[in-house]
């Protein structure tokens, strides 16, 4: 994989200072997505810390995420684990053809879902792809 | 008093309703919104990257357009209200993204966060207040039990939006109380509806809905408010039909008398 993610870059791109976390796991145990996340906002935090990057990086959990901001709220450190999920999906979408969903696909799931609110279709593409 | 007025893209498409009925009642109660001239779509979600100059620029100019009018600007999407609050937010305190979003915009005047984003409900709350509507209340909601939902983007991250307190909040309560209805407090009120992963994954919407409507049900409700459009379709097509969810917007125009003969 050409240019490998630092984390230097995610914490420049994040501002999140993975140092300061002391694995309360509080992040985890209020995050609405839990159950659907292979990684989960803890794992995030000491992965990035000791380097683990690829993994995330490949990892479907990047896309679970909602960004409901309840681990960034109560984490008791001011850690933001949401902040550094974002900057690792950011790094995986950056990358050429890292885009997670493509434009054709949109049409697709509007026809199959005509009340869907735009809300939900201009998330998803800031949320899915660069 | 008038206020410069940010409606989104959605409030323009699936939610006429949350829209107009905030328009007339904000008439009603003697204030004005003035939507800004040619906004662009926020984008739905705020960028947290620090690097992220051009998924910024939509929220500036709207910022900038009320600052051209000497307007606060008033939000009631809660989408728009969060990316706006927090674009807002960077403008005041972040240097690298505020000279970056400045150079970028190439304007001779620059923006550097002079104005104030409140939500529709702030403006009921800290301009119109509580008491001062419920006086206007020609018709009000007895009898109805009235669970708020909040979600996520309403008050979250607290530290930024200072709408109310994150865990216990009470603004939609007032307010409900205001029309004269009864609050229902439940444990789910403040958590994720699944948002836009409905895009990708509707088994994650679903079941968070389920658990938001059930928990709404045991505590009482026989109805959610919102003020988020892509709540108010998460829960509705999901979690079953026993709690119906409106804006709550339609039960102030309501309340205010303005629903009928339309």
């Amino acid at each position: 994989m050409a240019g490998s993610v630092t984390r230097e870059d995610l914490e420049a791109m994040s501002g999140v200072n993975v140092l300061k976390c002391m694995r309360c796991g509080k992040c985890s145990a209020t995050c609405p997505s839990y159950e659907n996340m292979e990684y989960h906002p803890h794992e995030f935090v000491y992965m990035v810390e000791r380097g683990e990057i690829d993994k995330l990086l490949a990892s479907k959990s990047i896309y679970t995420c909602l960004s409901c901001f309840a681990c960034v709220d109560r984490c008791p450190r001011q850690v933001e684990p949401a902040v550094l999920i974002e900057a690792v999906r950011n790094a995986a979408e950056r990358r050429q053809s890292g885009n997670h969903m493509a434009e054709n696909d949109v049409p697709k799931i509007y026809d199959l879902d005509p009340d869907l609110p735009q809300q939900a279709i201009v998330s998803g593409f800031r949320k899915y792809r660069k | 008093m008038t206020y410069s007025y940010f409606p989104g893209c959605t409030l323009k498409n699936k939610a006429t309703d949350l829209d107009h009925y905030a328009r007339i009642s904000a008439e009603a109660l003697g204030f004005t919104l003035e939507e800004i001239p040619e906004w662009q779509c926020c984008g739905g979600v705020y960028p947290m990257a620090q690097d992220e100059i051009v998924t910024r620029l939509s929220s500036v100019r709207a910022l900038k357009a009320a600052e051209d009018r000497n307007q606060n600007l008033v939000t009631l999407c809660s989408a728009c209200h969060n990316v706006i609050k927090q674009v807002n937010n960077d403008m005041q305190t972040n240097e690298y993204i505020s000279s970056h979003v400045n150079n970028y915009l190439g304007k001779e005047e620059t923006y550097h966060g002079n104005v104030q984003v409140l939500h529709y409900l702030e403006v009921l709350r800290d301009e119109v207040g509580f008491d001062e509507l419920a006086k206007k209340v020609v018709n009000p909601l007895k009898g109805k039990k009235i669970g708020a939902y909040y979600g996520c983007l309403l008050l979250r991250p607290s530290r930024v939006l200072q709408m109310d307190n994150p865990e216990n909040p009470q603004i939609m309560e007032d307010f409900i109380c205001a029309i004269g209805a009864e609050p229902v407090i439940y444990a789910q009120r403040n958590e994720c509806c699944g948002g836009y992963l409905t895009m990708e994954d509707k088994s994650i919407p679903e079941r968070r809905a389920a658990a938001i409507k059930q928990n709404a049900l045991d505590s009482g409700a026989d109805m959610l408010i919102t003020a988020c459009p892509l709540c108010l379709y998460n829960l509705t097509r999901n979690g079953g039909e026993a709690v119906p969810v409106k804006y709550f917007t339609e039960l102030l125009a309501e309340a205010l008398g303005l629903k009928e003969g339309e």
